[in-house]
């Protein structure tokens, strides 16, 4: 990635992020868990993700946490694909851009919202893109809580028996369960030997660096073996105000709120955000 | 015509079938030699299973699953109602053993809600062969159909030769004016014996073999309602939301009430043991039936 690519994608991250927060106005959204992943998402959707393929031959990308969605939102907004007006229905009964992800919409793959779901959906397409001999890539994005299923487990266990090397499972490593860090609940760590254990090829990097994800996709073309990256990341990344905050997880600002974090998210001024916004979905 | 090989010649004559097994392998024992990597054999992992089989069919498959009836429905059901109910995919659900068939196994084991909870998922069919030849008469019609489809798998040899299936109809197999017994699955037989016993008693009996639960015959079940002074259903499964439901269902849904007998589990799993002693026990013996139906009756 040049220099040129690298600006872009970081310019790129910052307006995805501004759609996040308007999102979080009128009914809200979980915003913590979309601000920590606009890397990932924008670095995998706008890099790993072949655009000139299409049909049986695309490339996949899943997101299977599933309220992240309004990073993909965004992303497909500044890549073309979603008119950006739409996001302006958020929430609306006459559009399908809710709090979670449905075919619906364009560039969204499967529905999730139910946790621990897609890594076995997105293993039956990487299962079948092998069948068929295609070089198709399939991408999971699932959050770090979300571990706490067993079925994601279950399932790589299962795509390492069919060798389904296709498959890359990035996981938002962003710290929290919904209302509580993940190591004060049921802790993860060390999340790299776990994977390893169950037979996958892992790379941990931090998520909000494109040059690092760049070098971790590049680096997992291990024959045979699932692919994972662990991207450690912040939730709420980009608004010191509610950044690795418990109880900013779910959030419905008000007007004047999204205006100072969106302030705040430019650099200009720390917001000071008074109102109980967590509301626990 | 065995389960297995109608698989085995669907499959092999169209490329979009894959058949997967949560490591129960009963009813495909010979497919990983005759189908080679379109079989897939995940392990004990049912909700796994599903997963991939809705993203298989995401790609244009029809995956055609197996695993035990109540491990398949219930410890995957989210699964199912979630990747395979939403999505609207075509994902074939053969449950293993379900009701009585479970036999010794116990409760664990005991698929006697299956009817009700998987009639719940919108979209989805539920399909109830009375034996092998009913099986293989209606699978071509349901693997072919674009719903998922969940059928009550049955596969015992019976004594009766059945009509080609119908797309949603129950098969009438005999018209009765005082009372029409409506049953599926594995009891078939039981209830066509049962329906003898009656008519030596110089009752006039019918028989409706229900076959498909959903969608139901409801047209069947209305002039069976009209032509008899009582129906009763019999049935391997919970008295709630199975047939005996799906019968008060229809009757409301037309305005119309019958005298409506339930043959069924009532608020409790089966008592265990060789299969024609659980019948014994639970009453499901063409006599006892035969008895059940009298002493109503009275």
């Amino acid at each position: 990635m040049n220099k040129v690519q690298l600006e872009n994608y970081r310019s790129m991250a910052l307006r995805v992020r501004e759609h996040i927060v308007r999102m979080s106005q009128g009914g809200g959204c979980f915003i913590g868990a979309s601000l920590s992943c606009v890397e990932l998402m924008v670095y995998t959707y706008g890099e790993v993700i072949r655009k000139d393929r299409a049909g049986l031959d695309r490339d996949y990308l899943f997101l299977s946490k599933g309220h992240d969605v309004p990073a993909l939102y965004g992303t497909l907004v500044e890549t073309g694909v979603l008119e950006a007006s739409r996001l302006g229905n958020h929430l609306s009964t006459n559009d399908s851009i809710y709090w979670h992800p449905n075919r619906n919409i364009p560039g969204v793959e499967f529905h999730s919202g139910s946790l621990g779901h897609l890594p076995s959906v997105a293993a039956g397409v990487a299962l079948d893109c092998k069948l068929r001999g295609g070089d198709n890539r399939v991408v999971v994005i699932t959050g770090d809580g979300e571990l706490n299923e067993g079925s994601v487990w279950e399932t790589i266990l299962v795509a390492n028996a069919y060798k389904l090397d296709n498959l890359v499972i990035v996981v938002d490593r962003n710290q929290f369960q919904a209302n509580i860090r993940t190591e004060e609940l049921v802790p993860l760590e060390p999340l790299e030997d776990k994977f390893i254990a169950f037979g996958c090829a892992v790379r941990r990097v931090d998520g909000h660096d494109f040059m690092q994800l760049e070098w971790a996709y590049g680096e997992l073309s291990a024959e045979g073996k699932v692919g994972v990256i662990i991207a450690d990341t912040v939730r709420g990344r980009g608004l010191p105000s509610i950044e690795a905050r418990a109880d900013r997880w779910f959030c419905a600002f008000s007007e004047a709120e999204v205006g100072q974090l969106l302030e705040e998210l430019h650099g200009n001024v720390k917001a000071l955000i008074e109102s109980e916004t967590l509301v626990v979905r | 015509m065995t389960y297995e090989e109608l698989l085995t010649e669907t499959a092999l004559n169209d490329e979009r079938y894959i058949v997967m097994t949560a490591e129960n392998r009963a009813l495909v024992r010979n497919m990983p030699r005759t189908l080679g990597e379109r079989f897939v054999d995940t392990g004990i992992t049912e909700q796994t299973m599903v997963g991939m089989a809705a993203g298989l069919a995401l790609r244009g498959r029809i995956p055609v699953i197996h695993a035990l009836a109540p491990f398949l429905t219930m410890r995957a059901f989210e699964f199912i109602r979630t990747d395979v109910g939403i999505a609207n995919l075509p994902v074939k659900l053969s449950g293993y053993i379900p009701g009585f068939l479970s036999d010794g196994n116990g409760p664990t084991h005991q698929s006697i809600e299956d009817v009700s909870i998987l009639r719940g998922i919108p979209g989805m069919e539920v399909y109830c062969p009375a034996d092998e030849d009913d099986l293989v008469k209606m699978l071509p019609a349901v693997w072919a159909s674009p719903a998922p489809a969940y059928v009550r798998i049955n596969h015992k040899k019976g004594a009766y030769t059945h009509a080609p299936y119908v797309t949603g109809k129950a098969e009438v197999i005999a018209e009765g004016s005082d009372i029409t017994l409506l049953v599926y699955g594995f009891l078939f037989d039981n209830a066509l014996a049962a329906r003898e016993l009656l008519e030596k008693q110089g009752l006039s009996v019918g028989l409706i073999n229900m076959r498909s639960l959903k969608p139901v015959d409801a047209e069947a079940i209305l002039r069976a309602a009209s032509a008899s002074k009582r129906l009763v259903t019999i049935e391997d499964h919970l008295k709630t939301g199975g047939l005996y439901s799906i019968v008060a269902e229809v009757l409301l849904q037309h305005r119309l009430t019958a005298d409506v007998q339930s043959l069924s589990l009532e608020e409790r799993w089966f008592k265990p043991g060789l299969l024609n002693q659980v019948l014994e026990t639970e009453g499901f013996t063409p006599e006892k039936m035969k008895n059940k139906i009298m002493t109503y009756a009275q």
